[in-house]
């Protein structure tokens, strides 16, 4: 097919490059310079989508980021894009698009079909209305809901291209390049502060690119150039193209998408294909213009029906004229210029349809001097036709707007230009929880007072003037940095006359019968919608918009929103300032996320943290859990092993001979000064004070409201030196909390925290032999059990490393861990299991160190506690000093009253009666499985493990009042229908005195 | 997001190096063993909620590791000052309140 309506001359197209692209399957052809919208005008392509609702044919509207219907999809395989708008898609040779709805096609739906018989019976609140009950049935409901709605397809294979991000600082942003933007960044730039300017489109110029007017002498589009050249040549000035800032957000940080390759085919082929910037600046200039509204009347939605201002827009931009035969329907002055740009193009214009009586302004008189035929005090009533408008029904109006005072006649035509008026794109100055104020004079919202170092320029102030955009730009830039200027353009742009507020043309049937009238053209939102919303009591303009959907599609509903509004306020006799506006949320488009994560997938989704041996680890083929950041060994499985056999071999390992862990994880606090004791003192339960150098002891952190927050054991390395241990995932915690007390409350006291966690490597080795292994190793430190006691600590000679060696235990068996610096970790960690081949050394994973653990009843902190749990509720009480001066932190909390309770949640060991029984971690406890539900929950299962050294299930669990009934069974209900039965006892299962750590 | 000065780095940085850790100039209780249930509650858990003008603390995490104090509006998120612990705010509700012009609440 050719391009139909393709000019010979003119616009900014290249037709020495021509391009071809497909469309719903057929090849078409379009130039350098076009968009995927004007292209498919230019080829006189009408329907390119199918609504939201009731599948009714849509074609182009507008020719940006405010377009409601032609949402596409584009290219094919993985590097699919679901719905982007038409209207923002450059033109590439070989382009590949497509509806992103409609079957069989868009040119005959189905679904239209079901539109058309069940659109009476689709009102607002439909889906709710309909699909409420049964609630189970919803999921299915809405998978047909979403098919019928269909919108785009992604792919599901991985995105071929990659994305990334940036952070910049700037003394000026100047968001939109239109005339505003450019005198702005222009006026700024001069000062040598540092500038960026941003605009969405491939080209800045924003309306100069489609205006017949002169700036300073120049014709306007080729001043924009000049005024682009200038800013580019500023060495201060980062000029961004194809750049959108989406968001505004607190203290001046605005958010830019930068689309870097999508212009130049499916997949990037060099680097990134968008970027995310992430921008603070000193100052914000919001220069984002204005769009225009559409007008509501009867099927106002049917191709070929347009904004009168992206008519123009075509015409002099693309060179491309969207229609042979045009009625202009418009509420003020700008609707003409769309008038005669159509006379100028060559095609009929069949008249300006005007709803105001006496319009007199410059371009009124300019169209009336061009012969075009004008009809003031008239409104369209409705469009006419099917797949595309063939006719407008016109009918006078009165003053008001409000009333038909006389018989229609129809006008045949095949486009409807619409000029409703403008609406300030305030989107951006919404975003940091500033509400636009009504104007009453301009008919529209406009900023609200903000509290951003933020300045406005041009028609987002709704002034729509070329001169007064110019003119804002520049006083908002000097402002900006500033300077004072005085600078000033004239365009000749004499004042225009006053445009007429009509938000819904009357039509002969009363809203609710006559056919459709559009005010949401995405989501399918009638003014009959939303006077029915009204008459259902909804008042607040948020109800509407959630009842109705206003607003809530792609395109925020940049069209139809002031129209939806005004017929809200109406429908309740209330001014649109009584009633207000929903505010604007980022992101004024959408984004990717691709964009969003940039580098952050895969591996380098969230930082991990390796240990120094874990080569080894993975050189022996560790299973590995996530711990906080860290990988740590989970198990390490042998050939053929199931876990729970790698476990069972562990464990039985470190309960006969020797078994080593990697222990680095843990967190690692150096504490110094004179009065690290005393610290230690206010901030642990027990007593540190007489803790002598070479003694190691555990301690209980609190929280001030007496709860067990963190747990570990402190080693006195010298009298004003000491090293703590914290739980792997409580490190930084920890660290932060020691802090704030020393900042916030102790400042007197002399004391330094510093991290080592990462400076030290850790190996633990357990059993009945590791005496025997250290031995091999360290020969000037006394390791024998007289010289070196549980729970002392020595430094001396490991491998050849300087090491600490504490002689402390995790697992109840006689236990050494020694740390050396994390550089040699690897090394002592070969030495380790080379000096433990005779005892069958056999490292294991966190699996196994938790049922060994749980065998002796020791606790993890934030396993079987969770914020909730005193250290009397833990059976800890003998880690709780009573003799201690200071209050320590959590201390005054004991005798709170719901402290001090007797039936409170007690941690307990947990017998299965089946021996061969593993209860799952997280069963609820109750009493009596057979009382009627909802049960008495007594508690839950914390810790629950395999044990095979004593060669059944063991557990740990809250229980109310757990202490006192020692002895008693207890239920846990599974969800399969099984009840668990298990005794209550002491948690420690095995070694109840103690012996082996202490041999 | 937040651009927060902090008052040791002496520079202003992103919130993403900051936590927030509560209310500021909440004071631990001298002796808690001589304090009725009560006041040992209030000073537990209770916390004012204000719409406008907090005094809060921060945690320079990602810095310098130091706790400093906020001053910030809770409806627009401005921060008004920030200052070093154990130092007093200069702006409050009632000093704006003061500052704010007469008739101005009409």
């Amino acid at each position: 097919m050719s391009q139909v309506n393709r000019l010979a001359t003119g616009g900014r197209i290249d037709r020495s490059k021509p391009m071809s692209f497909s469309f719903n399957g057929k090849t078409y052809h379009g130039f350098d310079g076009d968009t995927l919208a004007s292209a498919l005008l230019a080829n006189g392509v009408g329907i390119v989508g199918r609504s939201f609702k009731y599948s009714r044919a849509r074609g182009i509207l507008g020719h940006g980021a405010e377009e409601p219907n032609a949402l596409m999809q584009l290219h094919t395989g993985n590097a699919a894009v679901p719905n982007p708008r038409a209207t923002q898609v450059e033109l590439f040779d070989g382009l590949v698009s497509g509806s992103t709805n409609g079957w069989p096609s868009v040119e005959f739906d189905l679904m239209e079909w079901v539109g058309k018989m069940g659109g009476k019976m689709m009102p607002p609140g439909f889906y709710y209305k309909t699909f409420m009950a049964p609630q189970k049935m919803w999921m299915t409901y809405e998978k047909f809901i979403r098919k019928a709605a269909g919108f785009g397809k992604l792919s599901l294979a991985p995105d071929p291209d990659t994305y990334d991000k940036i952070n910049a600082h700037c003394d000026v942003i100047v968001v939109g390049a239109g005339p505003a933007g450019l005198t702005a960044a222009l006026e700024a730039g001069r000062s040598g502060k540092r500038v960026i300017i941003v605009d969405e489109q491939n080209e800045f110029g924003g309306t100069l690119l489609a205006n017949n007017q002169t700036v300073d002498g120049v014709d306007a589009a080729q001043w924009a150039q000049q005024a682009t050249a200038q800013l580019t040549d500023m060495s201060n000035v980062v000029v961004m193209p194809r750049t959108t800032a989406f968001g505004y957000y607190d203290h001046n940080f605005v958010c830019a998408l930068e689309r870097r390759t999508d212009h130049l085919g499916p997949v990037s082929t060099s680097g990134s294909r968008q970027r995310l910037h992430r921008i603070r600046a000193h100052q914000v200039i919001l220069a984002t213009g204005a769009i225009e509204r559409p007008l509501v009347f009867g099927n106002n939605d049917l191709p070929g029906i347009m904004l009168a201002n992206s008519v123009s827009t075509y015409i002099n931009r693309y060179a491309v004229v969207p229609g042979n035969r045009c009625v202009v329907m418009t509420t003020n002055d700008s609707g003409y210029q769309t008038a005669l740009d159509i006379q100028a193009a060559g095609r009929t214009v069949v008249a300006v349809v005007d709803s105001r009586h006496a319009p007199d302004g410059r371009l009124v008189q300019q169209a009336k001097a061009a012969g075009i035929e004008i009809m003031t005090g008239h409104g369209v009533t409705e469009a006419q036709g099917s797949k595309r408008v063939v006719g407008a029904i016109v009918a006078p109006l009165d003053e008001a707007g409000d009333t038909l005072t006389g018989p229609a006649k129809t006008l045949s035509c095949d486009l409807i230009a619409v000029a409703g008026g403008w609406s300030p794109v305030v989107h951006l100055s919404c975003h940091t929880g500033s509400r636009p104020v009504w104007q009453e004079d301009i008919a529209g919202f406009v900023p609200g007072p903000s509290i951003q170092n933020q300045h406005l320029a041009g028609a987002i102030t709704g002034d729509y003037k070329l001169s007064q955009a110019l003119n804002a730009g520049v006083q908002a830039g000097a402002a900006a940095v500033g300077v004072e200027s005085a600078h000033v353009f004239d365009c000749g742009d004499e004042s225009e006359g006053a445009a007429q507020a009509l938000y819904l043309i009357p039509h002969t049937k009363p809203v609710s019968r006559a056919p459709k009238q559009f005010v949401d053209f995405q989501n399918d939102v009638t003014a009959a919608g939303i006077e029915l919303a009204a008459r259902e009591g909804f008042q607040s303009i948020e109800h509407v918009k959630r009842y109705t959907a206003m607003g809530f599609g792609t395109d925020q509903g940049k069209t139809g929103n002031v129209n939806g509004m005004a017929i809200v306020a109406k429908t309740l006799n209330k001014s649109i300032a009584e009633t207000g506006t929903t505010i604007f949320r980022p992101a004024y488009t959408p984004v990717t996320f691709g964009a969003l994560g940039g580098r952050d997938v895969g591996v380098l989704l969230d930082p991990a943290r390796h240990t120094a041996m874990h080569p080894w680890h993975v050189a022996n083929g560790a299973k590995f859990e996530n711990v906080g950041q860290w990988k740590r060994p989970w198990y390490f499985p042998q050939q053929g092993e199931t876990m729970q056999q790698t476990l069972n071999r562990e464990c039985l390992a470190v309960r006969n001979s020797v078994g080593i862990l990697d222990a680095s994880t843990l967190g690692k606090i150096d504490i110094q000064g004179k009065d690290a004791r005393e610290f230690l003192n206010r901030v642990y339960t027990n007593a540190w004070s007489k803790l002598a150098p070479g003694k190691c002891r555990y301690g209980l952190m609190l929280k001030e409201d007496g709860m067990i927050f963190d747990d570990g054991v402190t080693a006195c390395l010298s009298d004003q030196h000491f090293l703590m241990t914290t739980t792997s995932g409580g490190a930084a915690a920890v660290l932060g909390w020691l802090e704030l007390w020393h900042q916030t409350e102790w400042p007197e006291l002399e004391v330094y925290f510093t991290s080592v966690t990462d400076q030290w490597a850790t190996c633990s080795f357990a059993g009945p032999n590791s005496r025997k292994v250290l031995e091999k190793l360290c020969t000037d430190v006394d390791l024998s059990a007289e010289a070196m006691k549980f729970m002392d600590y020595r430094e001396g000679t490991v491998a050849g490393i300087k090491a600490r060696i504490f002689r402390i235990s995790f697992t109840g068996e006689l236990s050494f861990e020694v740390n050396v610096p994390a550089d040699q970790g690897h090394y002592m960690w070969q030495k380790l299991m080379e000096a433990g081949e005779e005892f069958g050394i056999t490292p294991y994973g966190t699996e196994s160190m938790h049922v060994l653990r749980a065998e002796k009843g020791f606790i993890i902190a934030g396993q079987d506690t969770d914020g909730s749990m005193t250290p009397q509720d833990c059976l800890m009480g003998w880690a709780v000093s009573k003799t201690k001066s200071f209050s320590f932190l959590g201390e005054r909390s004991f005798s709170r009253p719901d402290t001090a309770r007797a039936d409170r949640k007690q941690l307990v060991g947990l017998k299965p009666i089946d021996p061969t029984v593993v209860i799952p971690e997280g069963s609820q406890i109750v009493m009596d499985p057979n009382q009627p539900i909802p049960m008495d929950m007594m508690g839950h299962v914390t810790s629950s493990y395999w044990s095979e050294c004593l060669g059944h299930g063991i557990a740990m669990g809250t229980v109310k009042g757990g202490c006192d009934r020692m002895g008693q069974t207890v239920y846990c209900p599974q969800a399969d229908g099984r009840v668990l039965a298990a005794q209550i006892c002491s948690p420690v299962f095995y070694d109840p005195k103690g012996d082996h750590h202490h041999d | 997001m937040h651009h927060i000065y902090c008052p040791y780095c002496e520079e202003t940085r992103e919130e993403e190096e900051y936590s927030y850790t509560g209310e500021a100039h909440i004071e631990r209780p001298k002796d808690p063993a001589a304090i009725s249930d009560e006041a040992w509650a209030d000073y537990l858990f209770f916390r004012s909620n204000p719409r406008g003008i907090h005094h809060e603390m921060w945690y320079h995490a990602a810095g310098c590791r130091r706790y400093f104090n906020v001053t910030r509006n809770t409806q627009s998120y401005q921060i008004h000052e920030t200052y070093k612990m154990g130092e007093l705010p200069t702006i409050t509700a009632a000093s704006l309140d003061q500052a704010a012009p007469q008739g101005d609440a009409s």
